[in-house]
């Protein structure tokens, strides 16, 4: 042997070059090991981000409200005459103190400032008597004279922006006239008052003593019909209670009445008519020993929220009852308060208000989610005066002593409660607690009504119809593909059917919404026909087959009944549905929809959860298909061997041995299929009428979580409670699908284990 | 032969074969739905012959009728509701025809049902012709005469082919006019905006810079010059474009002059033969594919659609190869093999599962609103409050379904990596290679074609994802491409068409279903065309891929 010099094959392994290639590719792998290390958690964060993201977004909805106390002065304008009312201006820079002398303060939020000053009565000789403000939103305040008159006026704001800095100034209107407005003609003292006023009308309900009860409408009329000239008409209507009146109120669109009297009793007048006015119902609204304390509309003027010397707060509402007739019903009550309550005030736009008792304390409600969402301890005596600001920010309380407290509130989503998602709930004007999800509607004093109980109903109705068409379908086929079927067939069979799979969920969607929708209403007994004769005719035909003579049946390899199904099937179903319309002549008048509505009172949509069953289960029964195929294909074949040479059929192997050992793989597919049913989203938008019933009826269509999510989300405000609401719902699809998912793996793990060790 | 039987029923025959039938039903419901998809997507090009007959109506007025069979189906007497005095007691289904009348600016409706028992003769008369316009649907009836500027361009002769002739000037002077409205005034817009923001970016910097003010003023100057005068390029078009009419005969005989330019085409199916027939598919088809939709997207083509899908999976590829590679190898050569591990698998497998609609919401939520809103802010103040990157968009559309499909590839890739033989790392690692050598140099070519699966079923599972594109993106008519000439060329916050938004708008949010349901039905199956292909190559790829590897580890 000759020694060779390695240098002349390597190059020298410890020259200067050779090392800094070393050290450079020592930096590469290094490097690579990083970029990699920080690509790829990065990117395995990124996903878990989703979820985090979502519980990011969801959980201010479940935050309780604070309120916090910013600053405290002497009441703006002195303590010399009480007060009778305060008011918020929307930015929260301008306050409105009413006092008893007539005076409208407006003063600087900041310190107590005094602002500008206004005469509310103006020069009218009489002293205030009674005084009451209208709904929040559009700042009327009504002032009752000791002369028998009443003054109207309404408190606004100018934003204006010189130089680029905002500016508001406070104004006074009187939308009714500078001038008092007579109510009672004896000139008596008005002692109760309410009244509301719009462009067109005013209305003023007032209580004198000596138990007389008014009701003047003014309305602005045009003289002719074609003409420009405007008058006002005066009606002037009495109105009669058993006992003297504490408290009045004129709803918004000043079509109802409600008057409280001294023995707790609430009444409601249909005022629409304003010359005749109806007592509709009368309701004890409190027990006897009780005392009515407070009374105010909640915003949007359809409930009443009653206040009463136990601290209790009742939410009033008429409820048209099986007569027809509205009637008086009380949905909820709060009894967080113990002390008689003192004020009550509603919030401009939200079915929220404040409620403050003789012991000091302030309480933060909503009615809809029948929650208590804050309460504090605002001032160690009784707080007469409230007022909250127009975005429900900002709260004044006036506390004894001449002292003003002015509290920042933060309460972003007060109508979220466990009970408001989940539960029934009785939302104004309706006969009974309900689930209902109606989260949009035209007009600003609407309920919103976020139940999510009919939209995860809706997504499990799908997933329930989809399941019972794709499980034993798929199933079925895995069985018959992995055991039974010929290679080569098997073969064609997985990618087609893998194939299905991949089809976007929109085309089956439209499919399911424009062609077979339609189809399935013009060919009802068709489709029912077809869903019983298949098993039939399959069982026929294989006796038949059975029945052949031995030499006939072998001509065919065992393993290809599928193949032979085919045409069978196919024929069957066209005669299935072509025999259609003349059963449906024979049995069902002509028209099956209308006669199971006629029959059974079951209503008929075109498109419902049969049509969706079937798309859905079209889309889940590859998924299914395909890992139960694996799972029983997987099962170790000395198993089957075995259980062969020991006498057993195939069919008795097929069920006692290879579905059992494959059965945690089989459920695991279904769990999986199962998380795609309650996922899938554009089949149930294109294939459902997308309304949210909760029935189980098949041939009623139902509105699912992810179908809600993506026909609302885009319209959804950001950060608003219904933006946070579809982020829950996402959530809960997020879980209720990882949960499937997450179970279907761990059992699929345990199983490849389970058939390694076999 | 009853004792087959009874050996059939105990070796369990009715349950094999209930079972072969759900293989059986599968299948047929695969290959029935495609089936359905091919047939109503691929008739829509046709031709089909308009016929002409006479049609009693329920109160036994008789009219003239000239349209299309685009349906026909036997229902009970039941269904029609009242009774109507053509149909006979004693006939209990009865035959009732779609056919579609066109002419919707004259008849209000183009599709009608009508009784079979109220249709006269039919007749195919080879003069009737199908105009197809630019508004307002199709029209059928007879050609009269053909105008320009009031004046006959026919004298006694056959008027079609002067029609044909003058369709082909205008609609020359047409495609110019669209090209001087949308390119070149468009571009035009495009960089008065331009400057429009750049002022108002000096003025928010506080920056007085007299030379840069002027040079706008300048430019701004030099297009306004140029927009004028392609304005009054457009009049002259449109004058010249205007000046052809042609006169039609309805089907109830009415004549109405209508003027030549609103003409896509027109054409006589009854006389046409069937080479013509072919040619005019073949153009249907093109137009169908390289068009513009007209009429609110149930006419024409889906060009925009296509481009828009394309466009979208393309960047989507280019966001999630890399990055799920990425997590795959970390995952499998680098990170310690663990319960951690093990449950980051479980973890990624889930993801595929969790519904599209919740990537789109995050998409929106965290992409669109707050991402876009905090780049709009640092960079784009500018155009505030119109939003620039803080809206829907077509960065945020791929991103989001990157985020949907990265664990497609993840899983794929892994699968690849654990196929490599160990063999072939340690022999690398034994000639001295470094990890990352042995990874770059061996391991990842190995791995190519199961990245390329991965990455294949990503973009058909991006093809067809519909739910979260509504959310972060996709519209029903886009104004333009995502991609043109203007500087930067690649505009990603542009909204974008999909083909699969554009079955769902126009399928399920068109005013008239009816018209729009071939159109759909076309795009149905090219999107099962597209998603059908991806799918084949990534099982074939997967299945060679598997057949190399069994030989590896066999050798």
């Amino acid at each position: 042997m000759v020694a060779v010099d390695p240098s002349v094959v390597l190059p020298d392994f410890r020259s200067p070059a050779s090392a800094r290639y070393r050290r450079w590719r020592g930096i590469k792998d290094r490097l690579t090991a990083w970029v990699m290390a920080i690509g790829g958690i990065g990117i395995i964060l990124s996903i878990v981000l989703i979820a985090f993201y979502l519980v990011y977004v969801v959980t201010p909805l479940f935050r309780p409200a604070r309120m916090t106390e910013r600053i405290e002065f002497t009441l703006p304008g002195g303590t010399g005459a009480a007060t009778l009312h305060y008011a918020l201006e929307e930015q929260r820079e301008i306050g409105l103190r009413v006092t008893a002398a007539g005076e409208a303060l407006f003063f600087a939020l900041r310190d107590g400032a005094v602002l500008a000053r206004k005469s509310l009565t103006g020069s009218a000789p009489a002293a205030i008597t009674a005084f009451s403000a209208g709904d929040p939103a559009r700042g009327l305040l009504a002032a009752g004279m000791s002369n028998g008159s009443a003054i109207l006026a309404r408190h606004a704001y100018d934003v204006t922006w010189p130089n680029d800095v905002r500016v508001i100034s406070p104004r006074l209107d009187y939308p009714a006239g500078k001038n008092p407005i007579s109510v009672d003609a004896g000139g008596r003292p008005l002692r109760v008052i309410s009244a509301e006023s719009d462009d067109r009308q005013t209305t003023i309900a007032a209580a004198t003593d000596e138990e007389r009860l008014w009701l003047v409408s003014l309305v602005r009329k045009r003289k002719s019909p074609a003409g420009k000239e405007m008058e006002t008409v005066r009606t002037r209507s009495k109105l009669s209670v058993e006992y003297p009146v504490t408290y009045l109120a004129v709803d918004v669109d000043q079509r109802e009445l409600y008057v409280a009297d001294t023995r707790g009793n609430l009444y409601y007048f249909d005022i629409t008519d304003k010359s005749e006015p109806r007592l509709v119902d009368r309701v004890a609204a409190v027990p006897d020993s009780e005392r009515i304390t407070a009374l105010a509309f909640l915003s949007g003027g359809i409930s009443m929220l009653v206040g009463d010397s136990r601290g209790r707060i009742t939410q009033w509402f008429p409820v048209r009852d099986a007569e027809n007739e509205y009637r008086l019903r009380s949905a909820r009550f709060f009894s967080s308060q113990t002390r008689p309550i003192s004020a009550l005030v509603p919030e401009y736009f939200r079915k929220g208000f404040v409620a403050s008792d003789a012991s000091g304390r302030v309480g933060l409600y909503h009615t809809t989610a029948e929650r208590t969402v804050a309460l504090v301890q605002a001032a160690d005596g009784v707080v007469e005066r409230m007022a909250i600001a127009p975005r429900a920010d900002a709260l004044l309380a006036e506390r004894p002593g001449g002292r003003l407290s002015v509290w920042a509130v933060q309460n972003p989503h007060p109508e979220i409660s466990w009970r408001s998602l989940w539960g029934k709930v009785w939302y104004e004007s309706r006969e009974q607690p309900e689930y209902i999800w109606q989260s949009s509607s035209a007009s600003s004093d609407f309920e919103p009504k976020f139940s999510l109980t009919p939209l995860a109903f809706g997504t499990l109705k799908a997933a329930l119809y989809a399941s019972l068409f794709a499980v034993p379908l798929a199933i079925m086929g895995a069985i018959y593909t992995a055991y039974f079927m010929q290679p080569w067939m098997r073969d064609l069979v997985k990618p087609t059917i893998e194939i299905m799979a991949a089809l976007p969920s929109v085309i089956l969607g439209f499919l399911a919404g424009l062609w077979f929708a339609p189809f399935v209403e013009n060919h009802l007994p068709g489709v029912f026909l077809a869903l019983v004769s298949i098993p039939v005719s399959i069982l026929a035909f294989g006796s038949l087959w059975a029945m052949l003579p031995q030499r006939l049946r072998q001509r065919v390899p065992e393993g290809s009944e599928a193949l032979l199904l085919l045409p069978v099937l196919a024929v069957c179903f066209a005669i299935a549905v072509s025999l259609s319309q003349t059963v449906e002549v024979m049995f069902f008048g002509g028209n099956m929809p209308l006669w199971l509505t006629r029959e059974f009172g079951i209503t008929y949509d075109q498109r419902n959860s049969l049509v969706v069953g079937l798309a859905i289960g079209f889309a889940v029964i590859p998924t299914i298909f395909s890992i139960s195929e694996d799972a029983i294909f997987g099962v170790p074949k000395h198993l089957t061997t075995g259980s062969l040479a020991l006498g057993a059929t195939l069919w008795q192997t097929m069920v006692r041995v290879v579905l059992l050992t494959a059965s945690p793989g089989i459920f695991s597919a279904v769990m999986i299929g199962l998380g795609r049913a309650v996922g899938e989203t554009m089949i149930v938008v294109m294939a459902t009428g997308n309304t949210a019933v909760m029935e189980l009826n098949i041939f009623q269509g139902f509105r699912a979580l992810s179908a809600n999510i993506a026909v609302e989300m885009p319209e959804s405000e950001v950060g608003s409670t219904h933006y946070r609401i579809l982020f829950l719902a996402g959530l809960v699809l997020f879980l209720a699908t990882f949960l499937f998912n997450t179970v279907a793996e761990v059992v699929r793990q345990r199983l490849r284990a389970k058939y390694s060790n076999l | 032969m009853t004792r087959n039987l009874k050996e059939w029923i105990d070796a369990g025959g009715p349950y094999i074969w209930l079972n072969a039938g759900a293989v059986s039903v599968s299948v047929i419901m695969v290959a029935g739905l495609l089936l359905l998809i091919a047939v109503h997507g691929l008739g829509h090009f046709w031709p089909g012959p308009i016929a002409g007959f006479s049609y009693t109506d329920e109160n036994g007025a008789v009219e003239h009728v000239l349209g299309e069979f685009a349906d026909r189906e036997i229902v009970p007497r039941a269904r029609l509701g009242q009774a109507d005095p053509r149909i006979r007691a004693e006939q209990e289904l009865v035959e009732r025809r779609l056919i579609k009348t066109g002419n919707r600016d004259f008849l209000g409706i183009d599709f009608r049902w009508v009784l079979g028992a109220g249709m006269g003769n039919v007749t195919f008369p080879t003069d009737v012709m199908a105009v197809e316009r630019r508004e307002w649907g199709n029209l059928y009836g007879y050609l009269v005469a053909v105008k320009r500027a009031g004046k006959s361009l026919v004298n006694d002769t056959d008027p079609w082919p002067v029609l044909r002739r003058q369709i082909e000037e205008t609609g020359a002077v047409f495609d110019t006019i669209r090209h001087v409205e949308r390119d070149l005034i468009g571009a035009a817009n495009y960089r008065m905006e331009r400057l429009r923001l750049e002022e108002r970016g000096l003025e928010l910097n506080h920056v007085d810079d007299a030379q840069k003010r002027a040079r706008i003023h300048g430019e701004r100057t030099g297009l306004k010059v140029e927009y004028e005068r392609h304005t009054g390029r457009l009049v002259e078009l449109y004058a010249r474009l205007n000046e052809a009419t042609y006169v039609i005969r309805l089907a109830d005989g009415s004549e109405h002059e209508l003027p030549i330019a609103k003409i896509v085409r027109a054409y006589r199916p009854n006389e046409m033969p069937l080479p013509g027939k072919l040619g005019f598919y073949a153009l249907k088809l093109w137009e169908f594919m390289a068009d513009e939709p007209r009429e609110a997207n149930t006419e024409g083509g889906i060009f925009p659609a296509i481009f828009g899908t394309v466009l979208m999976v393309m960047i989507m590829a280019v966001l999630v190869t890399p990055f799920g590679v990425m997590a795959a190898v970390y995952l499998r050569e680098y990170a310690k093999q663990g319960t951690l591990t093990r449950l980051i698998r479980i973890a990624v497998n889930n993801l595929a599962g969790v519904p599209s609609v919740v990537y789109g919401m995050f998409g929106l939520g965290f992409f669109v609103y707050f991402l876009g809103g905090s780049i709009d802010a640092a960079f784009f103040a500018e155009s505030l409050p119109a939003p620039t990157f803080g809206t829907p968009g077509l960065l945020w559309a791929s991103l989001t379904l990157a985020l949907l499909t990265v664990p497609v590839v993840i899983v794929s890739t892994e699968e690849g990596l654990t196929r490599v033989p160990r063999a072939i790392r340690e022999g690398s690692l034994a000639l001295g290679a470094t990890k990352a050598e042995t990874l770059w140099r061996t391991v990842l070519p190995m791995t190519a074609s199961a990245m390329m699966t991965g990455l294949i079923l990503a973009v058909a599972r991006a093809a067809g994802e519909v739910a979260p594109l509504m959310l972060v993106g996709v519209v029903k008519l886009a104004p333009s491409l995502a991609l043109d000439g203007n500087a930067p060329f690649l505009h990603l916050d542009r909204k974008f068409m999909h083909l699969g938004f554009h079955i769902y708008d126009v399928g399920f949010q068109s005013p008239n279903v009816e018209a729009a349901r071939p159109l759909v039905y076309a795009s149905a199956l090219l999107l099962v065309f597209i998603v059908v292909v991806l799918n084949l190559t990534a099982i074939r790829i997967r299945n060679r891929l598997r057949q190399k590897y069994r030989a590896a580890e066999q050798n």
